[in-house]
């Protein structure tokens, strides 16, 4: 890969992670009342991690019945609320642990 | 002081996102020397652009010689979710912030430090933003690095296994939400839905990865907002209503 394409690569990415950033947050400042939007914006952003996790988290190993485990794992600790370094830790420890099983 | 103040309460807050990011930022450290990016340009990268999908997605791309445009294009759909975030921020914030400041504020913005900014809804200021910010930032660059420099000392298994901490993240940060709103718990178990039936379903997975990301999370949220529309309206807004009508 030549450092021009890199180069010019990196500026792009860049550019298409910090314009969805600020456009909004630097140039929306009038209110929305309405109950429907003030929720949708609300929800959003966990529909959206959700979007990203299912199904994509079983296939993140390499080994879908580890991965399955260990997604069960988290699930369950993060309905108990354990802090997110923990949740991923141990369930890293879990996906690399049934790695050898299955 | 209270601007001192803010800030430690940011940074404090900002602890467990840290050392969580020092694990994912080291699985795209493994996957940027596993793909021979050189060095200068891994770091380039965690350092401009602070967000995991879309990193992932950017190298990935590279490594099959990807035009411009499919990269540019890739990484602002997975991006797109930003906006939205920066928009429900912009909506939160009560007073006053200069938009050279906001503009700063943004560089920082991912899905988790989001979700604690929003968790402090309209209390939020830019002290408390940056201080919870500060070290997610750290831990995402370190991370970085000796991902990359470790890159050969582990054994394939470990890296392999590595790959679920991202995910990992996002479960920790939807879930607990989940159990206490009706909405947000409609919203995410029709995204994860979707999201797998675009995936596991004949011609519908043919769409990309980040537009059927999308499409799933605008549907979900489109029936939970319909369904559950927010009623309850915030503590300073029916201060601000008593105080107009004269109670307090």
């Amino acid at each position: 890969m030549k450092p021009s394409y890199l180069l010019l690569s990196a500026l792009l990415m860049f550019a298409a992670t910090l314009a969805p950033r600020f456009i909004p947050f630097v140039f929306i400042r009038k209110k929305i009342a309405s109950p429907f939007w003030k929720s949708f914006l609300y929800y959003l952003p966990y529909a959206v991690l959700a979007a990203l996790t299912f199904p994509y988290v079983f296939y993140s190993t390499g080994n879908f019945f580890a991965a399955l485990t260990a997604t069960a794992a988290a699930l369950i600790m993060s309905f108990f609320e354990l802090n997110m370094a923990s949740v991923a830790a141990l369930s890293f420890l879990v996906a690399f642990g049934l790695g050898f099983l299955f | 002081m209270k601007t001192g103040n803010d800030f430690l309460a940011g940074l404090r807050k900002g602890i467990p996102v840290a050392i969580a990011y020092l694990a994912v930022s080291f699985t795209f450290g493994l996957a940027a020397k596993r793909g021979n990016f050189p060095f200068w340009f891994t770091s380039l990268i965690s350092a401009t652009n602070l967000t995991s999908a879309g990193q992932f997605t950017g190298i990935e791309l590279l490594r099959f010689g990807a035009s411009y445009l499919e990269l540019a294009l890739a990484v602002f759909i997975i991006n797109l979710r930003y906006a939205l975030m920066s928009f429900s921020l912009s909506q939160q914030v009560r007073i006053r912030i200069l938009p050279m400041k906001r503009f700063a504020m943004s560089l920082f913005l991912t899905d988790e430090v989001f979700a604690l900014a929003s968790e402090k809804g309209e209390s939020i200021t830019p002290a408390y933003y940056f201080g919870l910010a500060t070290l997610p930032y750290v831990g995402w660059q370190i991370g970085t690095i000796a991902g990359y420099l470790s890159g050969s000392l582990f054994p394939a298994r470990v890296i392999a296994a590595a790959g679920i901490a991202i995910y990992c993240m996002y479960i920790a940060i939807f879930l607990p939400p989940l159990k206490k709103n009706a909405g947000i718990a409609l919203a995410v178990l029709s995204a994860a839905a979707f999201s797998c039936a675009f995936y596991y379903i004949p011609y519908l997975n043919k769409i990309p990865m980040g537009f059927r990301v999308i499409i799933s999370a605008l549907a979900a949220t489109l029936i939970a907002a319909a369904l559950f529309p927010k009623k309850e309206e915030s503590k300073t807004e029916s201060e601000e209503r008593e105080r107009k009508e004269g109670k307090v």
